[in-house]
């Protein structure tokens, strides 16, 4: 069993109008099954609506299924017993990064997690050194969080979380409020902790770029999973995306594009370097043809 | 703009004030007060003068800063200064068609003067040389044996704290909604102080809404990281009373003693 394992999960609501009485029942998370690997760096895709929040606050034990089963390093979720060591070993951050930085100094707000599950205040220091050291936050430890970029906050955020000594860390889009330089920066510091420190990522985003970087994809459309595979595998498939409504990475539409007006371009190309290696090859064999 | 608002009014140097412990100051700041009611008579007043003139000396802040509080206090002053010059009975000194200012009068409204003057320079030294974040932190330490009958300090003091990290934050916020209505023609600046408190419903319903909706993520993203209350807490910067801070508990009540002296020694000699 991986780090975390999700069985047949439903999640239901209900939905009230103005008086209180039933107007239905929303299946929000419908039948999705979820195996992650220790290590492994996953994505979950999907507009909005699709369920994706939900899952995610799963995963950290924030919503309860209403019915299968969450296991997060072998511990049910639902076991109330469990609930600061999942918590502790499945860190998380939101998408608002104002709405998550409670300390009014960076370095408190880094702190925050680890003075919670009673860790000794030499060893908050340390940890507190080593997660902004590990999201490049470093020098701005002195800092009020009111001064800092989003993305600066976001991978405070990040930071905070690290510092618990997450194996795992659900991010639920971390970079949906923030310019393009705030999210490179996020994704490069979240690909550093996957790369550097084997922390096991999952990344539920709506942007196509920063999926393609990841083991596994999902993505998830009414609740359910619709798709799945390697980056590779889920972009080849770029009619069934467009149904899904969500786009595909500029350049594989590009490629897709040319493939269909009859250029040999291979499926799935996720990179501007992938799409001039094939380009040129496809040019140099059209010439060689030709002579 | 709204973003450059300092909370609180920290003035940021190093001095030995600075550095002691907000337990020491906060302990200070109350002792002083209270002394300063308890003294009645010039002596203690010196006394209290000199040791006021000794923190600020050695806490470096500039003393107009000092004085700037006094400005928000400066009416209430001058009305409670007036009445009591006017109002007590006792012994006429001079008499102005109905008013007359009695030797008892004078007396009560200088001291009352001198009394919300460094009551109001006191509190500032403390604030002046005290982050809100070490107020909170020595707040909460000072109030514990409270815990036993039941006084939530550390979810008083984290709502403190709390609150202190988002008043920039929904300072912002109001700017924007404001701008936002502005640029729907919304006025909020002509008209009587009535029409003015109306124009500002439309901007509070907003505000409250994202404060509500900030408050729901902001309790999310605390769960998450296993906040569970003050039970079983560790603390990142915890509080230590090092040397200084038992000479400056040794200097208060010093001052607390020298003052009392004063005022009996004053009044064998008279």
């Amino acid at each position: 069993m991986g780090i975390i394992k999700v069985k047949d999960l439903i999640f239901e609501y209900i939905r009230r109008d103005e008086e209180g009485n039933v107007e239905g029942i929303t299946k929000a998370v419908d039948d999705v099954s979820l195996d992650i690997k220790q290590g492994d760096f996953v994505s979950i895709l999907g507009h909005n609506g699709s369920g994706k929040s939900t899952l995610a606050k799963h995963l950290n034990a924030i919503l309860y299924p209403t019915e299968g089963t969450v296991w997060v390093d072998g511990k049910d979720t639902k076991e109330d017993a469990h609930l600061w060591e999942i918590r502790q070993t499945a860190g998380m951050v939101f998408q608002n990064p104002d709405n998550q930085i409670i300390g009014q100094v960076v370095e408190e707000d880094v702190g925050f997690g680890p003075e919670n599950i009673g860790i000794p205040t030499d060893e908050i220091w340390e940890r507190v050194e080593e997660s902004l050291k590990a999201v490049g936050m470093y020098s701005f430890r002195k800092f009020s969080p009111n001064k800092l970029s989003g993305g600066q906050k976001q991978r405070v955020s990040i930071a905070g979380v690290i510092a618990m000594h997450p194996k795992c860390i659900v991010l639920d889009e971390p970079t949906a409020m923030l310019d393009p330089k705030g999210r490179k920066e996020v994704i490069r510091a979240v690909r550093a902790l996957n790369d550097v420190e084997k922390i096991t990522i999952i990344l539920i985003t709506h942007y196509m770029e920063e999926v393609i970087y990841s083991d596994r994809v999902y993505v998830m459309d009414k609740g359910q999973v619709m798709l799945q595979g390697t980056p590779r595998e889920v972009f080849s498939q770029v009619e069934r995306l467009k149904e899904l409504r969500l786009d595909v990475p500029q350049v594989t539409l590009l490629a897709h594009e040319l493939r269909q007006e009859g250029v040999a371009l291979p499926e799935g190309i996720l990179t501007k370097e992938e799409f001039r290696e094939a380009f040129d090859r496809c040019v140099r064999e059209r010439q060689e043809t030709n002579c | 703009m709204l973003r450059d608002i300092t909370l609180g009014q920290y003035y940021q140097t190093d001095s030995v004030i600075h550095r002691l412990d907000p337990r020491v100051k906060l302990a200070a700041t109350v002792l002083f007060i209270i002394s300063l009611f308890v003294f009645d008579g010039i002596a203690g007043y010196v006394v209290a003068a000199v040791f006021l003139a000794i923190v600020i000396r050695l806490s470096r802040v500039p003393f107009r800063f000092m004085v700037k509080g006094m400005k928000a206090i400066i009416f209430l002053l001058l009305i409670t200064v007036l009445f009591n010059l006017f109002l007590t009975p006792g012994e006429p000194l001079v008499s102005l068609w109905r008013l007359t200012i009695t030797r008892e009068g004078v007396r009560l409204a200088v001291f009352l003067a001198i009394r919300l003057c460094f009551l109001i320079i006191g509190s500032s030294v403390m604030t002046l040389t005290t982050t809100p974040n070490q107020l909170t932190d020595g707040m909460e330490r000072l109030l514990r044996p409270l815990r036993r009958i039941r006084v939530p300090v550390h979810e008083v003091a984290m709502m403190m704290s709390i609150a202190l990290r988002f008043i920039p934050i929904l300072m912002e916020e109001t700017d924007k909604i404001m701008k936002a209505q502005m640029a729907r023609c919304a006025d909020f600046e002509s008209g009587n102080v009535i029409k003015k408190a109306k124009s500002l419903v439309p901007l509070l319903v907003p505000l409250f809404i994202s404060a509500f909706r900030r408050a729901n993520d902001l309790a999310m993203a605390m769960e998450a990281r296993c906040y569970r209350g003050g039970d079983n807490r560790t603390k990142m910067k915890p509080l230590h009373y090092a040397r200084r801070d038992y000479i400056a508990y040794a200097f208060v009540i010093g001052y607390l003693a020298a003052g009392i002296a004063a005022g009996r020694l004053l009044a064998v000699f008279l």
